[in-house]
């Protein structure tokens, strides 16, 4: 593949829109970056949240909306100065509005080297919806 | 004696400090700030002995990172490999960039490159860099008799 081999850039950390709600922590709040992708039985949810410790994560499902949080608490390091500073750390939030196709009851999360992984398996019922013609 | 130059010495004085000024100002504005670090963006702390180096690298894994130290100079290399994915499967969105990286940068001091601890936790690596030995100002001590 020829992508493997382009540089890769720093992308600009996007803070997550403050409406209407304020934020008690004293930390900025950032969009992870996300990639979706779907296959024939699941929709796969990939999302970068690196500094955050497996179980400061909440993943929350209210309605259609699946939420994501995840809380950093990394130390800064005692009794050194600030040198040089390109990014900045700050806790991670970000919405997804889900469709019906979802089986709820079997979403899976998993968290690794800084990435958290869903799966979000399809409804029986959306897999195989055809449509019967009725002949009259 | 005789005198250097003409200008009166406050005015010197306050040139130098202007100098001054503006090079703190330059070295210690966040980078961000002023050009766009290249990948990956890193935080930099120092003391007299010792720097401590973060990056945020997620979805990397030890082996995928090469470090390596020549004196005063680190450079960071590596390579992000795309998303595993099955055959069949379509992309809806996809912000995440995967490739390869070489970043050098130079360190304010030379650095004993054997004691060098490298750890690698949820994606972020932090690199602890101590001085060399010979680097370390030393101290004089005046003897009196």
């Amino acid at each position: 593949m020829t992508e493997e081999a382009k540089a890769m850039e720093v992308q600009e950390q996007e803070r997550v829109p403050e409406e209407r709600t304020e934020r008690i922590r004293d930390k900025a709040c950032y969009l992870p970056q996300s990639d979706i992708f779907e296959t024939e039985e699941n929709y796969h949810l990939v999302l970068d949240m690196p500094g955050v410790e497996e179980n400061s994560i909440d993943i929350t499902l209210e309605k259609n909306t699946l939420t994501i949080n995840g809380y950093t608490d990394v130390e800064r390091p005692e009794g050194y100065s600030l040198a040089r500073a390109e990014y900045n750390i700050g806790d991670y939030e970000r919405s997804f509005r889900l469709t019906d196709q979802i089986d709820r009851e079997n979403i899976e999360a998993s968290y690794e080297n800084g990435v958290l992984r869903l799966s979000l398996p399809k409804a029986e019922e959306a897999k195989a919806r055809k449509i019967k013609v009725k002949t009259g | 004696m005789f005198r250097r130059s003409s200008t009166p010495s406050i005015w010197r004085e306050m040139e130098r400090m202007q100098r001054e000024m503006n090079r703190l100002f330059t070295d210690y504005t966040p980078a961000r700030y002023r050009s766009a670090p290249s990948y990956p963006a890193m935080n930099l702390w120092a003391d007299e002995e010792s720097v401590i180096i973060r990056a945020e690298l997620p979805g990397l894994k030890p082996d995928d990172l090469d470090i390596s130290i020549d004196e005063g100079d680190l450079t960071l290399s590596g390579r992000r490999s795309p998303e595993e994915m099955p055959k069949d499967a379509t992309y809806h969105r996809q912000e995440r960039n995967y490739g390869s990286f070489t970043r050098s940068i130079r360190l304010p001091f030379k650095i004993e490159a054997d004691d060098v601890e490298a750890t690698m936790k949820n994606g972020v690596l932090t690199l602890m860099l101590p001085r060399a030995e010979e680097d370390k100002p030393k101290k004089i001590t005046i003897k009196t008799q």
